[in-house]
């Protein structure tokens, strides 16, 4: 099934608490190499059939209003996925 | 994939069935082929194997239940609208109103998934209450965990409290109070029961049946995916081939968002009248929701399962029977009255299935297509299923286990020694089962709905039900593993004690009874004696405070290779307030006030948390209880607290006197000076029996002094033994003359930092 | 004076809000989030909850719905707007306020009695209260930590923009300590403890006068009605 992925990180400088605290956890139980661990979100955008560019700039748009929070995420990529 | 229909069981006869796998007895399949005259097709051998299970039919345990239905007498009887049997008792609490509550357990899931185990567990008792007819008011929790130090147990911890507190918020249901208790012996059986308590009118009660031909059987809510089906897969190799799916999960998954919607639209259909029956999709699903509607009704019905809306398209026939997907109701809705149901199930955006219809015959029919794959007498899947009269047998280590009590063995007790006795006093307070749980309960919310009058650290919950005049509720559950495993019959009646006493003490006046017991294997002799013993002393107790048992739950199988866990029955006791505005509140505030203690100290110390935490030491006999003194303080607290008497009051049972006064100067942070020689004197104890005794029947209040008099007064006149044992005061500190004075501040640094420390 | 509620799947403390506007003296009026019209409401409550499950992110969903769009353009227009928890969420994911909610910093829902102070009295909803005035609101949520760039922070806190902040413990996380924020205007303010549910004496925080005595949060409604009357 064709698919376009959105995936959505926390913006690099601001608080990512979740990931903080998974990389607590790992560091706890001995993972000492990873440094810092950054935690986002993966979102499928299903189509009937292969997405045109067009679709490509709209799931953009899509991606860039509702998906994620401008103010705390960025849209780290939307991309067409063949199955 | 190949279904197996009813046609094709007439056909092969001789065909071999897994239901040694699905959990039956050689002579329950038989008797599954007796009833249907020809052997089960896959999906009716599905449905009598969940259906007859020990969860879902009680086999072993009800010829034990039935006590509680038979030990009542009409004025016991008066206040109930519904009684056991239905999804949770109705009592009638005054003004047109009525509550349904009762308390059930998730134990086995939670330890194999805590989150998901301990959500879904309150996700099934608060679709029980909302089964009734009755908008959910509250909830409430009794944990049972490990060992607190043993490195599982903080994952069963973390996981279940999570869980109960991503559920319960997210369906903006206070939660007003339960326990927390750890002790080894549940280190691989975790207990996680969870109450629920509704509020309803009483022309809006609603019952689980279909009895009028013809009206429709609709499935709503959440699709039907493959939660729960672990067992029942073992079928699914019958009917699939190599490419199908292998596994399937054991768990169910919760989603609170989604039952907060089928509360808010089923509570629209009830008003409006829609629905003539309605039952909540938990254990076995749609065969148990089937089932049951059509037994309760004396009717049959005809269901397409094709028509069940699927969140997974691989799945089987049998496994849709059998899932155990989360937030599904089914309704019984007159044909009349369909367009007005779906019109409000539109408006909440939730999905429905009209799946059939009542019939006239006493068969359950469910067609897969064209084919029929179920066709059962529905009150043989339902209602009577096998009834076990296990063997019983009182384990051979009862009665040593009796004899070795704390005195005969001469545990050291520090009364000549106030610096050991000063240090046990803070050891025992700020020990795990007695610390502040402030931890758990900060994740809770307890201020959803505005109704909230008593909530954690006091002893009851309490909610106000009418905003015009005041009537409220109060609940207390208690349960304590210990003492019932001294003596399981009194250790019943324990609970039952302290739990009444709990809902007395806050004001109320208890009028009714839940409870979840818990025990180890129904297969050992041992465990059924234990259980027998358990429900007689329940059972027993209630008749003599006149309270009946209104529905409860019963989970068996609690135990890790052949050790059984302590028996725990918890007791959740109801009680009614006309105005909440008069409840009394745990802590004094005031300062200046006489501290009174009521009732008699005896030294009882076996099972207590003195010999568990000082000692690590369990032997002998738990306390006395007279329930018949317990009716009458009972009564004596509800008069006080008619006429303003009393400006709080808490009740003494674990850890005795040392942590109702604890309890007391740190719930408003007011300090208080207080003597026990006269205590020790006049009931003839030790300096350790006065502050650790858990001898029943006592509470610690505190009188302002220009009720003093008229409070005495009334307790001689009632035969109450009172004795003043100390005063409030605002000095910030705890002094126990001739023993210690703490700083509260110290004394609260001690409670309270023990739980975020083990867990945080 | 008429006070509207949005009710969002999910919303929780709805009917807690209303009962607030009804102990302040105004006439609560239930308005439903698929249905765009407000009925001529003097102002808006946007309740606590789990709107849509917190799917996506908190408030994320509920922002788009019908009755939002009208909110958004009457706030535009000097309607007073107040969300509360997951209603501040809303207000943030429309952005009709700063900045972002992220979940709390310990990971836990947390209820607690939380200590607040007033900050900023130029706005509909804190009208009635004094600056510096310190009060006790519950507190419940798990997506409570408010962040906002450093220009935006500072842009806020050179324009008194904060109304509320957490004394003795910030509870989640928030940077700043910051509990609630006004607009510009002063119209719209957003806070994360529940004032709603300290307004009825016997069901509110604990106070020195008497168990569950607090009623604080009835300032926040009785603010409304002030700045209603005389607008």
């Amino acid at each position: 099934m064709p698919k376009i992925i959105v995936q959505v990180m926390p913006k690099q400088d601001l608080l990512d608490p979740q990931g903080k605290a998974v990389a607590k956890a790992l560091e706890r139980s001995g993972h000492k190499a990873i440094s810092a661990v950054r935690i986002g979100k993966r979102i499928e955008l299903h189509y009937a059939t292969t997405p045109t560019d067009s679709q490509l700039q709209e799931a953009r748009k899509i991606a860039e209003s509702f998906l994620s929070n401008g103010v705390i995420e960025d849209v780290v990529e939307v991309s067409i996925e063949q199955d | 994939m190949i279904i197996d229909t009813v046609d094709q069981a007439k056909i092969e006869a001789a065909k071999e069935q897994p239901w040694a796998a699905l959990g039956l007895k050689q002579d329950e399949y038989n008797s599954i082929k007796e009833i249907l005259g020809r052997r089960p097709t896959s999906s009716e051998l599905a449905m009598y194997s969940v259906m007859w299970s020990e969860h879902c039919s009680y086999k072993s345990s009800k010829i034990y239940l039935r006590q509680f239905g038979e030990k009542v007498t009409p004025e016991m009887k008066k206040r109930l609208l519904v009684g056991m049997g239905e999804n949770a008792g109705v009592v009638d609490i005054g003004e047109g109103l009525a509550v349904t509550f009762k308390v059930e357990s998730h134990n086995h899931p939670s330890y194999i998934e805590p989150f998901q185990g301990a959500a879904t567990g309150v996700g099934g008792i608060v679709r029980d209450i909302l089964t009734m007819g009755a908008r959910p008011i509250a909830v409430m929790d009794q944990l049972r965990f490990g060992a607190p130090e043993h490195p599982d147990t903080a994952r069963v911890v973390h996981g279940v409290v999570d869980g109960i507190s991503f559920y319960g918020n997210c369906l903006g249901l206070p939660n007003i109070g339960g326990e927390t208790v750890f002790d080894k012996v549940y280190q691989g059986n975790p207990l996680v029961n969870a109450l629920s308590i509704g509020v309803l009118k009483h022309g809006d009660l609603k019952l689980a049946k279909a009895d009028k031909v013809g009206d429709l059987v609709i499935l709503f809510g959440a699709r039907t995916g493959a939660d729960g089906i672990g067992g029942v897969s073992v079928l699914a190799s019958d009917t699939f081939d190599a490419d199908g799916p292998s596994r399937r999960p054991a768990v169910q998954v919760g989603d609170p968002f989604a039952e907060k919607v089928l509360i808010e639209c089923c509570l629209e259909l009830f008003a409006a009248g829609c629905v003539s029956g309605i039952q909540d999709l938990g254990g076995a699903g749609i065969s148990c929701a089937t089932s049951e509607l059509a037994s309760n009704g004396g009717k049959g019905m005809k269901v397409q399962l094709k028509k069940v809306l699927l969140r997974d398209e691989s799945l089987t026939p049998e496994e849709i029977l059998m899932s155990e997907s989360q937030e599904r109701m089914m309704a019984i809705v007159p044909k009349r009255h369909l367009r007005a149901f779906k019109k409000i199930v539109d408006k909440h955006e939730v999905e429905y299935s009209v799946l059939g219809k009542v019939i006239n015959e006493d068969r359950l029919l469910i067609y897969w297509g064209e084919q029929e794959i179920v066709n059962v007498p529905p009150r043989t899947v339902a209602h009577d299923g096998p009834v076990y009269e296990r063997p019983v047998r009182k384990p051979k280590w009862q009665a040593p286990l009796n004899a070795a009590s704390v005195q005969a063995r001469g545990l050291y007790r520090a009364n000549n020694n106030t610096t050991d006795l000063a240090a046990q006093f803070v050891q025992i307070i700020s020990s795990p089962n007695q610390a502040d749980k402030s931890y758990i309960t900060g994740q809770f919310d307890r201020y959803v709905g505005g109704n909230t009058a008593l909530a954690y650290p006091d002893g009851a919950g309490m909610i106000r039900v009418s905003e015009e005049t005041g009537l409220g509720v109060a609940l207390s559950t208690d349960a304590n593993g210990r003492y019932c495993q001294l003596d399981p019959y009194q250790g019943a009646r324990l609970a039952l004690a302290e739990a009444y006493r709990n809902v007395a003490t806050s004001g109320a006046k208890p009028i009714a009874v839940t409870n979840c017991l818990n025990f180890g294997s129904p297969e050992n002799p041992g465990v059924m004696w234990q259980f027998k013993q358990a429900t007689t002393g329940l059972a027993d107790g209630c008749l003599e405070l006149g309270i009946p048992v209104t529905g409860g739950n019963v989970s068996f199988y609690n135990q890790t290779g052949d050790v059984a866990i302590f028996p725990t029955p918890v007791v959740g006791v109801l009680g009614v307030i006309d105005d909440v505005a008069r409840r009394i509140p745990s802590g004094w505030q005031d300062e200046g006030n006489n501290i009174y203690l009521l009732g008699v100290t005896k030294d009882e110390l076996d099972g207590s948390v003195w010999s568990e935490v000082v000692h690590d030491y369990l032997g002998g006999r738990p306390p006395a209880v007279d329930l018949e003194f317990e009716k009458r303080l009972a009564e004596l607290l509800h008069g006080a607290s008619l006429q303003g008497l009393v400006a709080s009051a808490t009740d003494l049972s674990e850890a005795g006197l040392a942590q109702a006064l604890t309890e007391s100067v740190l719930r408003f942070n007011m300090g208080a000076r207080v003597w026990i020689s006269e205590l020790c004197e006049r009931d003839g104890i030790d300096k350790t029996s006065a502050l650790f005794s858990e001898s029943t029947g006592r509470v610690l209040v505190s009188v302002g002094r220009e009720d003093d008099v008229k409070f005495v007064g009334l307790c001689d006149a009632r035969n109450i033994p009172v004795l003043r044992i100390g005063v409030t005061d605002n000095t910030g500190e705890l002094e126990i003359q001739d023993l210690a004075t703490w700083k509260l501040s110290d004394l609260r640094n001690s409670w309270v930092a023990t739980l975020p420390e083990l867990f945080s | 004076m008429k006070i509207g509620v949005v009710t969002f799947p999910g919303s929780l403390d709805d009917r807690d809000a209303a009962r607030a506007i009804r102990l302040a003296g105004g006439e609560p009026v239930s308005l439903w989030h698929a249905d765009k019209s407000i009925k001529k409401v003097d102002a808006v409550v946007l309740p606590g909850g789990f709107s849509y499950g917190d799917y996506l992110r908190c408030g994320a969903i509920a922002a788009q719905a019908p009755v939002m769009k009208n909110i958004i353009k009457k706030a535009g227009e000097g309607l007073p707007v107040l969300g509360i928890c997951n209603g501040f969420q809303i207000l943030v994911e429309s952005h009709l306020l700063p900045g972002g909610l992220i979940r709390n910093e310990k990971q836990h829902f947390v209820c607690r009695d939380q200590k607040l102070r007033v900050e900023n009295v130029d706005s509909a909803w804190t009208s009635a209260f004094q600056k510096g005035d310190e009060i006790t609101i519950p507190l419940k949520n798990g997506e409570g930590g408010y962040i906002a760039t450093d220009e935006t922070l500072k842009m806020l806190e050179g324009e008194g923009l904060i109304t509320f902040r957490y004394l003795e413990v910030n509870p989640n996380g928030s940077m700043n300590d910051i509990a609630g924020l006004r607009n510009e205007r002063g119209n719209v303010v957003g806070l994360m403890p529940h004032p709603e549910h300290a307004v009825e004496p016997g069901f509110g925080p604990d106070s020195p006068v008497a168990m569950r005595s607090g009623v604080d949060g009835l300032k926040f409604f009785q603010s409304v009605l002030r700045s209603v009357i005389s607008a």
